[in-house]
């Protein structure tokens, strides 16, 4: 057998065909602001983890407007005469009062009662829904679908999505041209006009700030980013990446699939999971409800008592405890942080964290051990730490309609 | 009316009368809806022509209900065998047939190793099948509960493997998880008796001799014989439907109503529990329990309805396996059959054409392919040799169970079910030459006939197969294996629970017990 010779150099292919990820509908626009050149990958979709400085898109988040391209996320259309009986099913929370127009926050878990993901779920219009979502479940929502008259499709690429937040969002896109923007309640949508398409307004975000998210279809993705940049120039509109948006929603309080919680779905370990109470998204629980997935499994937990408690932290000192461990009295490990950060606005050293059961309580003296390092020199502190019960920052412009100035 | 009961029973096939039977005992005010006329369902007889009657399904008894039989009095109400400890006839095309009784071979010039293995592999694979047996007479055991009884379970049968002793222990665990064809191959040499025991094994199943699991299914079939003075495979008098008979008059003697001709329609539920039961006509009755005797399917997916049981669990139903591969032929004859080689005294045992495990396992090819099998394998039985009021004087049914006949035949079974029927006459004439002319009715019931004449998901007659993974804690499913399931009140006392189907009834008994346990009554 003779050995092979080095084949003759093929062509190379086009870049394009060679990339692992593919690029947003705004892609172009992002490459051209990102002066960092620093991206992640979402979902298969190349994004922006940082355009210039995380401080300079934290800042416009709160004090101006910032711009997060969240095209990557998972949509999903839900269609049919069942469509509420099905969402009822799937969600924890009860559907009936949902009217076109109108988002809610909603979790779904799997039949041990543990959650899938959290998102939010816009009704279009009669019998017609969209579901937002961090993870991908179109297995879960077809399965979930036998029996009833519904037709679920992914247009997850369908839809090009932008989150425009902060305060002067709301200025910058009657600037934009969406006339009566200002009297969308907090979760409520509507239908403008955009450009001769159909452009749908949300008032709803990732950041706990007066915010909104813009959904048009791909095909007016960079029409929309360049009139948006334009009409909001003179309220300070900025390009947003990743991790200021994760400041923000931390500072807020949200929680997020793959950080706080792994996603029922990709458990290994079932125990593992965390319940709707142990997230702290008991309220999204309505045991009224004739079935739900996860109803059994709750309503059992909800006699024996849920394992973890999930709480915010307000720890002493400057230095962020990621991953950190927590103790009570600095000698019972009783839990972790999940997702941590100074909050800039808030002014504090903040937590989410997950405790075990009965931890967390007003009189346990909890401890972070905190990891850091200098000039590679690894140091430990034990920073005391208090659970807070609102949230670190909610501005009353975040529930304001009209906001303030429109 | 409008009466309210402790329990109503969807189906009357004997699992749902032993279940009622146990219940209206124990003060239970029980209520039997039976969609068929008749009650028995798969344990049931049908009129084949006038004056023949066939056993609808199932033809000869080979599981153990000694324990029932004693406990609802069923020879008081009229139960006793015909015959007992039928030997399986092997056949061989020449008339040189091997004859197979509780531990000995007969006939068929075997080989003198083979007689001797025999025995050995008889009693050893009894003393294993008897460690079964002794799991079926109780619930399953949860394997994640924690609970001390289901622990105490879980020790009990680790304990029984023990006491085996090194050898058999050791044997167990090398040939549990082994096919059959294996099995047999390394202890017989004679291809008749590997082929008849092989196909023992696969019967009822969607199993070829080849298939992992088949010496579980074996020692399954075995459990009935494992206990010495048991009936081994037996046969009633009065015919198969004598069974249902009598566990219809211990039924109702301890109080229960039957209503027959009453199809279920669905599973009343009130919040999240089952309230009671619709029937096809629209009356709805109450009761706070409510027991299905329908395979797991029907009763989930239909009765109760996907939309009304978590995601997750509807996936673990519609894994369930239960795809039928058993076709049913009755034939009305106007004489006694004449097979080459037999006396009229063996046409009353267990006739089965299985001649080598390539046989079976090219028949099972066939069907694993959607097709029937061109060289069918069959158990036959002539029930009128045994009972004479079966037939009209001097004529004879005969039932036979043609395996590997699929469920979703390719073509379809309307253009198929006279093909696949001839052919299986034409196979009976290489042993019975004359007998298709003595032929004045017959019938094929395919698996869909079976699923319509008894609302049977896939036609699958042990309500599911018998594999590992749908064994003991998880038969039908995980959440439902222990008679209980996901909706309050509603329960599971058919063949798709633990332990299984076969002609065996301690599913009904099993669920009866696990009823009250759990649920009160007025």
């Amino acid at each position: 057998m003779s050995v092979p010779r080095a084949r003759a150099a093929r062509p190379e292919a086009p870049r394009e065909t060679a990339r692992r990820l593919l690029t947003t509908p705004f892609h172009q626009r992002a490459a051209a602001l990102c002066e960092t050149n620093l991206w992640s990958d979402w979902k298969a979709y190349t994004v922006v983890d940082c355009y210039t400085t995380v401080e300079d898109e934290y800042f416009a988040i709160r004090n101006a407007t910032a711009v997060f391209d969240l095209s990557p996320m998972t949509k999903y259309r839900i269609a049919g005469k069942d469509g509420l009986a099905y969402l009822d099913k799937l969600m924890t929370r009860k559907m009936s009062g949902l009217t076109p127009g109108r988002v809610r926050y909603v979790a779904w878990c799997d039949d041990q009662g543990h959650v899938m993901d959290d998102g939010t779920l816009f009704h279009l219009e009669e019998r017609c829904w969209r579901l937002c979502s961090q993870e991908r479940h179109l297995d879960w929502l077809l399965a979930t679908a036998q029996g009833f008259e519904v037709a679920i499709d992914d247009e997850s690429d369908a839809v090009a999505g932008l989150a425009v937040q902060g305060p002067t969002s709301c200025r910058t896109l009657q600037a934009l041209g969406l006339a009566g923007v200002e009297t969308l309640r907090p979760f409520q949508s509507r239908e403008f006009s955009f450009a001769g398409t159909k452009l749908l307004a949300s008032r709803t975000g990732f950041t706990g700030d007066l915010g909104y998210e813009l959904w048009i279809d791909p095909a007016g993705a960079e029409a929309l980013w360049d009139a948006l940049f334009a009409a909001g120039a003179p309220y300070g509109i900025r390009p947003c990446g990743g991790q200021a948006l994760e400041m923000a929603r931390i500072e807020a309080g949200f929680i997020q699939a793959g950080a706080d919680f792994a996603p029922a779905v990709e458990l290994l370990r079932p125990e593992r999971g965390r319940s709707p109470f142990e997230l702290g998204l008991g309220w999204l629980v309505d045991f009224d409800k004739l079935v739900f997935n996860g109803r059994r499994a709750l309503l059992e937990e909800r006699e024996r008592g849920s394992r973890y408690r999930f709480v915010r932290l307000d720890i002493d000192g400057n230095k962020p405890g990621h991953d950190a461990f927590i103790y009570n009295d600095k000698k019972d490990l009783v839990g972790h942080v999940t997702s941590a950060t100074w909050a800039p606005t808030a002014k504090m050293n903040i937590a989410l964290a997950s405790l075990a059961m009965p931890w967390g309580r007003p009189k346990d003296k909890l401890w972070a051990e905190i990891y850091y390092n200098r000039e590679l020199e690894w140091r430990r502190t034990m920073a005391p730490c208090r659970v807070v019960a609102e949230a670190f920052f909610d501005p009353p412009r975040r529930h304001q309609t009209p906001p303030a100035g429109c | 009316m409008n009466k309210q009961y402790d329990a109503i029973i969807i189906g009357a096939g004997h699992n749902g009368l032993v279940c009622a039977a146990y219940l209206a005992r124990a003060g239970y005010s029980t209520l039997v809806l039976e969609a068929n006329q008749q009650v028995g369902g798969m344990a049931g007889m049908r009129e084949l022509a006038p004056g023949y009657a066939a056993p609808a399904c199932a033809h000869l008894l080979f599981l153990p209900c000694a324990r029932i039989m004693a406990e609802l009095s069923l020879e008081r109400h009229g139960l006793r065998p015909a015959a007992a400890n039928l030997d399986t006839i092997a056949l061989a095309a020449d008339g040189n047939h091997l004859i197979l009784g509780r531990s000995a071979l007969r006939g068929g010039e075997l080989p003198a190793a083979d007689r001797a293995a025999y025995a050995r592999f008889q009693n050893q694979l009894r003393r294993f099948a008897k460690l079964l047996q002794k799991t079926f007479a109780t619930r399953p055991p949860r394997l994640t509960s924690g609970g001390w009884a289901d622990l105490a379970a879980l020790a009990k049968l680790g304990l029984g493997a023990r006491l085996l002793g090194r050898d058999d222990l050791r044997e167990l665990l090398r040939i549990g998880a082994l096919n059959i064809h294996d099995l047999l191959r390394e202890t017989f040499v004679d291809e008749r008796l590997q082929g008849v025991l092989g196909f023992d094994a696969v019967l009822g199943n969607n199993l070829g001799p080849r298939s992992p699991g088949t010496v579980l299914t074996y020692l399954h079939r075995l459990t009935g014989q494992a206990r010495e003075g048991g009936n081994g495979v037996w046969t009633p008098a009065g015919g198969m439907g004598a069974l249902a008979r009598a566990l219809r008059a211990s039924a109702v003697a301890a109080g229960a109503e039957i209503l027959t001709g009453q199809p279920a329609r669905r599973v009343l539920l009130e919040r999240d529990r089952a309230v009671g039961v619709e029937t096809a006509s629209g009356r709805q009755i109450n009761s706070p329990v409510v027991v299905s005797n329908a395979d797991p399917k029907t009763t989930f997916l239909k009765l109760v309805g996907a939309r009304h049981l978590e995601t997750g669990f509807v996936r673990r139903v519609n894994n369930i396996r239960m795809r039928g591969k058993a076709a049913k032929l009755h034939l009305a004859l106007d004489g006694v059959p004449v097979f080459k080689g037999l006396s009229d005294e063996q046409l009353g045992q267990r006739l089965v054409i299985a001649p080598s495990l390539n046989y079976v396992e090219r028949a099972f090819d066939s069907a694993k392919y959607g097709e029937y099998s061109p060289e069918p394998v069959m158990e036959i039985a002539i029930p009128s040799m045994r009972e004479a009021s079966l037939a009209p004087k001097g004529k004879h049914v005969l039932s036979a169970i043609a395996q590997c006949a699929p469920y979703d035949l390719r073509g379809g079974w309307e253009a198929g079910r006279a093909v696949f029927q001839r052919r299986l006459i034409d196979k009976l004439v290489e042993y019975a030459p004359g007998i298709r002319e003595q032929v004045t009715a017959a019938e094929l019931l395919a698996p869909p006939d079976l699923e319509r004449a008894f609302n049977l998901h896939g036609g699958h007659w042990h309500h599911g197969e018998y594999s590992l993974d749908q064994f003991m804690m998880l038969r039908p499913a995980p959440g439902a294996a222990q008679y209980a399931t996901p909706v309050a009140g509603l329960y599971l006392c058919g063949a798709g629970a633990h332990p299984g189907g076969g002609v065996m009834g301690l599913a009904g008994r099993n669920a009866a017990t696990e009823i009250m346990k759990r649920e009160r009554r007025r």
